[in-house]
């Protein structure tokens, strides 16, 4: 079991998410940044699919009342475990009592902490994530708080191991995310296309897990900016009729009816995610092919990422 | 037809581009065929008025045999595929102002009695095309013209869980509380999304909804018992 101390502003349980619900307007929610979230539970041994945290630009404090293992991934939140400073990007041997903290994040915005064995919360739809505006999954549907108590499954002895160097995201500067054109480019003008794909776009403060709000170049209709409504993907860039763009993320709604210019594609997503309000972003045009064979080398980072400790 | 990339995990199967019963029908009815048929690499599926969102894995299949493979399925998509529809009742109290807050406005309007438009709301079979813009919250249509009316010219921030409003062609059952620019006739007693259910979303695409017009006191009834959860919804 671990005891939760302080919250932090917004830390939820997320596993990567569930499936088939989006028919019935429930999304798939799980961990905004994917990348770092698997590198948690692999860094503790668990198969991807294992429930950890989500923290929200500061972390939780809590104690541990078993040994197990833990690691920190994500937005770089300073960590200490019993006032000692421990590394991100590793596996942490803790014991009965410790004391864990996860500070305010120097950068990024969402941290993972995975758990050896995982977090135990009931599977609701197949799934463990917390899908806060729905009010299910996770602990009660929302977010921790003070007091509460989460369960941990049990693991066998976990392997220390550590993220290469090399393979740890840098969350700072101006990122460029690649995006596909679609599904309602035609409804934009040349001039606004060449805004969306030539100019800087500054993360909103009102950006959550169900969009990011980005401010910038305006990007011009060319006729009507609402839709028939139709479903909406993972990383479309939503556009209203003020012409500034919204990212959808995991928890979005699973339709609407303005038009989508284009969705940033699956391996870039996370970049959009760790992004903080006032950081801004670039975005590079890619077609369906290229997107995925980027999926492909994302995929092979993963793999490649994870070292044995070396002693 | 039209496959529209929605990014590199989703396609946007583009069948129409009109609110229609018969377009709505195609796009439920290739939906159906893609789950019975079990295609390769497809993960779920998003239907909305005259589209199909196919979420894909690009590991198990690429994007042109993908599309290939939809549009072998389109020319089958009729409405003879589709299992029959269910019938969902819904109790709805339309005579109490404080839960259908615009009834008087909206008859007003439309040069109806209040008592008119609640019969002619109630008297007619709406179809749910799709579920969308929150949990469970069904998009439908079915309502006689007489009673079309445009939407609120500003949209309201909060409208209570259970508000059932009309909008352009348009009816909806809000499902949480939610903003909204729909004219609310009257509230159903009965949840349209439960997150602590087993199945917490009651109605799914291509269901026939009925309202049951029903007074205040049958609403605390109903209301009584759904929180009880001895309320079984009628569903036939």
């Amino acid at each position: 079991v671990i005891r939760i101390l302080d919250a932090g502003p917004q830390t939820t349980v997320q596993d990567l998410g569930r499936t088939g619900q989006m028919r019935y307007g429930i999304p798939p929610s799980g961990p905004v940044d994917r990348f770092a979230f698997v590198l948690a539970n692999r860094l503790v041994g668990n198969p991807d699919t294992a429930a950890a945290l989500e923290c929200t630009l500061m972390g939780p404090r809590f104690e541990t009342t078993a040994a197990g293992a833990i690691a920190v991934t994500g937005a770089d939140m300073p960590i200490t475990v019993n006032g000692q400073e421990a590394a991100g990007w590793a596996t942490i041997a803790v014991k009965p009592g410790d004391v864990v903290k996860l500070g305010p994040a120097r950068t990024g915005v969402r941290a993972y902490i995975g758990f050896g064995g995982g977090l135990d919360v009931p599977l609701v739809l197949g799934s463990r994530s917390t899908y806060l505006r729905g009010r299910v999954g996770g602990l009660e549907g929302r977010a921790l708080k003070k007091g509460d108590e989460l369960g941990v499954l049990t693991s066998g002895p976990v392997r220390p191991r550590r993220v290469a160097r090399s393979a740890i995201p840098d969350y700072t500067g101006e990122p460029t995310v690649r995006a596909i054109l679609g599904p309602q480019d035609d409804r934009f003008t040349d001039e606004g296309l060449r805004a969306l794909f030539g100019g800087r776009y500054e993360v909103l403060p009102q950006s959550d897990r169900m969009g990011s709000r980005l401010r910038g170049p305006r990007i011009e209709h060319a006729r009507g900016h609402d839709i028939i409504s139709d479903g909406i993907a993972l990383g479309s860039i939503q556009v209203p009729g003020d012409g500034q763009p919204i990212v959808l993320l995991v928890d979005r709604q699973s339709t609407g009816g303005y038009t989508k210019v284009a969705t940033i594609c699956s391996s870039d997503i996370w970049r959009v995610g760790q992004a903080r309000p006032g950081q801004s972003i670039r975005l590079r045009r890619i077609d369906v092919d290229e997107a995925h064979r980027l999926l492909r080398e994302s995929d092979a980072a993963l793999e490649a990422a994870v070292r044995e400790e070396i002693a | 037809l039209r496959f529209l990339p929605a990014g590199d995990l989703a396609v946007c199967v583009e069948l129409g581009e009109a609110i229609s019963v018969e377009v709505n029908t195609r796009v439920r009815a290739l939906e159906f065929l893609i789950q019975q048929k079990g295609l390769t690499g497809v993960v779920e599926t998003v239907p909305a008025y005259s589209s199909l969102l196919v979420y894909y894995d690009p590991r198990a299949v690429g994007y042109e045999p993908l599309c290939a493979a939809i549009g072998e399925l389109v020319p089958q998509a009729t409405t003879a595929v589709l299992p029959p529809p269910r019938i969902v009742e819904l109790p709805c109290c339309y005579d109490d102002p404080e839960l259908g807050f615009d009834l008087a406005a909206a008859a007003q309007r439309l040069g109806l009695s209040a008592d008119e438009l609640a019969r002619l709301h109630a008297g007619a079979e709406y179809l749910v095309y799709f579920i969308g813009f929150t949990p469970g919250l069904p998009y439908m249509t079915g309502m006689p013209g007489r009673i079309n009316i445009p939407r609120l010219d500003t949209p309201r921030t909060k409208t209570p869980p259970g508000s059932v409003g009309i909008g352009g062609i348009q009816c909806c059952v809000y499902s949480v509380e939610s903003p909204g620019g729909f004219w609310i006739l009257g509230r159903t007693p009965v949840p349209l999304y439960d997150p602590s259910a087993a199945e917490p979303t009651l109605l799914r695409p291509g269901d026939r909804v009925r309202f049951r017009r029903i007074d205040r006191g049958e609403f605390d009834t109903i209301g009584a018992a759904v929180a009880a959860r001895s309320y079984r919804p009628v569903i036939s």
